[in-house]
């Protein structure tokens, strides 16, 4: 019998669990150790232990995790619904991601911003990675693997810089990687961001049953966006170009990387993502990110093949 | 602590210097010679000039400052470096913050003091987080505007709860830019801060009067809302009014005004020669 390969959930509650208790360094956020330790992704550790429970005043929230950064002690920033970036971010954006350019004074802190979405408004619900995106000074990453969250720790580690690190509570119970998905000749190239990429995955398996040939190349690192050669050979090679998918709205990371993707192979590309309206939320009226079958009309549609 | 002679020596020269330095500032920006917008501290020289003094008589050598924007006399009276400040107004790469922070967003690595980003009171979250994550002893210098921001106010209520070895120091010149306090509030910082269950004082900017106050300071929480007067434009070169109460020259009184005199021609001649010797450094 194989061992039991762990949830992303797991891996980011035992990173929290290092770092506390081998790293020495602290984590903070609202509501943490309440009922749920947030999404189980918190080990059961208290103040003592470096578990900070901050009060609920959020963009002071954000500032004392920078100022615990200036001291050197690394904090796991966590904002619970990715929606209250907008009050957390300030400090973040503006001191920390600024200070080692501005004063040479590096400020490494990790931001856990987590989007989740379904029936939670038009505030708390889906991805606002976009929010840190326009500023300097920051690395975004996105993982959505038990791998990639290890590659994300171990990275910050090593460094000295702010990281933004987008989670997404969909991706909790996932214990697989996602490799690309590749073809010779694709019809199509596909650019899935967090949450996005599990559908994007399933789109393109049930399109080449159809017989259209869909690569997948995921974005874990959104910010330097570096895509591989291979990801741009794949699109350059795309017959129909390609799309980038988001959870965020569209006017933000998802416009920017496929205006990099465009300009560094003439592709032509699109972007799919919230749609530009405020969440209900019922059901009728709620904003969600692309759906696989979304996924698979907007590929349908472009390559012609409807 | 009582204020003897020796300290108050120590102060006024202290004061002496940040004015020094602020007077030539102002011809600077009429020369031309600074090219971004200066916020210029003369007439508030008397709350880190004290407070320096007070630590410095405590022998606390190991502290961190967060400063405001209109930072340059807490700079200088907590000891940052002189020419590197001027280099620094001149927008030289060999400035305190490396020719990055203007007048706004100065620093000093050797003297524990953290520059400002301009998002007004952002200093205050940031100086309690780090006082919590290490514990050493953080004063925080804001203006009586930038303590009215939601941020700052939470940021002395979690010192509070935390019960954190911090000074908040309130430069309260009553001005936001050049709107007065009772137009924007009906409240003042020393009661918001007792509200939250902190030591809290309002006060003249009279060394005499801080002193009495800030014993137990560092040791616990607590915040001293210091009232100035602003000499100068809040930002630029230019006088308000000719009717603003100097604290410098009423306090030169008490350490003898021959002895004042002297101090301050000292001064001046010191912070011209700093000018002069860094003008012609970036000249090269």
């Amino acid at each position: 019998m194989g061992e039991k390969s762990p949830t992303l959930r797991e891996v980011i509650k035992e990173t929290v669990r290092h770092h506390l208790t081998v790293e020495k360094g602290v984590a903070l956020g609202q509501c943490l150790t309440a009922v749920g330790w947030v999404g189980g992704t918190l080990p059961e550790l208290y103040e003592d232990d470096g578990m900070v429970e901050v009060s609920m005043a959020d963009v002071a929230g954000g500032g004392f995790a920078v100022g615990m950064a200036l001291a050197g002690r690394r904090p796991i920033y966590v904002i619970r619904y990715q929606g209250l970036n907008w009050l957390n971010a300030p400090s973040i954006v503006n001191y920390a991601c600024k200070s080692k350019e501005l004063w040479r004074r590096p400020c490494p802190m990790f931001v856990r911003s987590i989007g989740m979405e379904g029936a939670i408004g038009p505030v708390a619900g889906s991805s606002h990675h976009s929010l840190f995106f326009r500023m300097p000074g920051v690395k975004i990453l996105s993982p959505m693997t038990p791998g990639e969250y290890r590659t994300a720790y171990r990275e910050f580690m090593a460094e000295d810089e702010v990281y933004c690190v987008s989670e997404h509570r969909g991706s909790y119970t996932n214990t697989e990687e996602l490799p690309d998905v590749l073809h010779d000749a694709p019809d199509f190239a596909l650019f899935p961001i967090s949450i996005c990429r599990f559908a994007a995955r399933q789109a393109a398996e049930e399109l080449l049953a159809e017989g259209i040939r869909v690569a997948v190349h995921h974005v874990f690192r959104l910010k330097p966006f570096a895509p591989s050669r291979e990801a741009l050979a794949s699109v350059g090679r795309a017959r129909a170009g390609g799309c980038v998918l988001d959870d965020d709205y569209v006017d933000g990371v998802a416009k920017a990387l496929a205006h990099d993707l465009s300009a560094a192979t003439g592709a032509r590309m699109r972007v799919l993502g919230l749609q530009d309206r405020t969440a209900g939320f019922a059901a009728r009226v709620d904003n969600l990110p692309p759906s696989k079958d979304q996924i698979k009309a907007l590929v349908r549609d472009t390559v012609g093949k409807r | 602590m009582k204020l003897d002679d020796a300290l108050a020596r120590t102060i006024y020269e202290r004061a002496a210097l940040c004015r020094a330095f602020e007077e030539e500032s102002f011809r600077q920006v009429q020369k031309g010679n600074i090219k971004f917008p200066v916020y210029l501290s003369a007439g508030q020289e008397y709350a880190p000039a004290t407070v320096s003094a007070w630590l410095e008589r405590r022998g606390l050598a190991e502290r961190q400052i967060f400063i405001q924007h209109r930072g340059h006399s807490t700079y200088l009276a907590f000891g940052g470096d002189l020419d590197k400040l001027v280099l620094e107004l001149l927008g030289d790469e060999r400035g305190c913050a490396f020719g990055m922070g203007g007048s706004a967003s100065i620093q000093s690595v050797e003297a524990g003091i953290y520059g400002h980003d301009g998002l007004m009171g952002s200093h205050g979250p940031i100086a309690v987080g780090m006082c919590y994550a290490n514990r050493k002893p953080t004063l925080c210098f804001t203006g009586d505007a930038a303590a009215e921001e939601d941020y700052f106010l939470a940021a002395i209520g979690w010192a509070s709860t935390k019960g954190l070895p911090i000074l908040f120091v309130v430069e309260d010149n009553n001005l936001s830019i050049l709107t007065e306090k009772k137009v924007r509030r009906n409240w003042e910082m020393d009661k918001v801060a007792r509200g939250m269950e902190m030591a809290a004082f309002d006060l003249e900017d009279d060394p005499e009067q801080i002193l009495a106050r800030i014993d137990g300071a560092l040791e616990r929480p607590m915040l001293l809302n210091v009232r100035t007067h602003r000499l100068f434009w809040h930002a630029g070169a230019g006088i308000d009014s000719t009717d603003i109460f100097d604290r410098h020259k009423a306090f030169g009184a008490r350490v003898g005004a021959d002895w004042a005199a002297g101090v301050n021609e000292r001064s001046r001649k010191t912070v011209e020669e700093a000018w002069a010797r860094n003008l012609r450094l970036c000249a090269k």
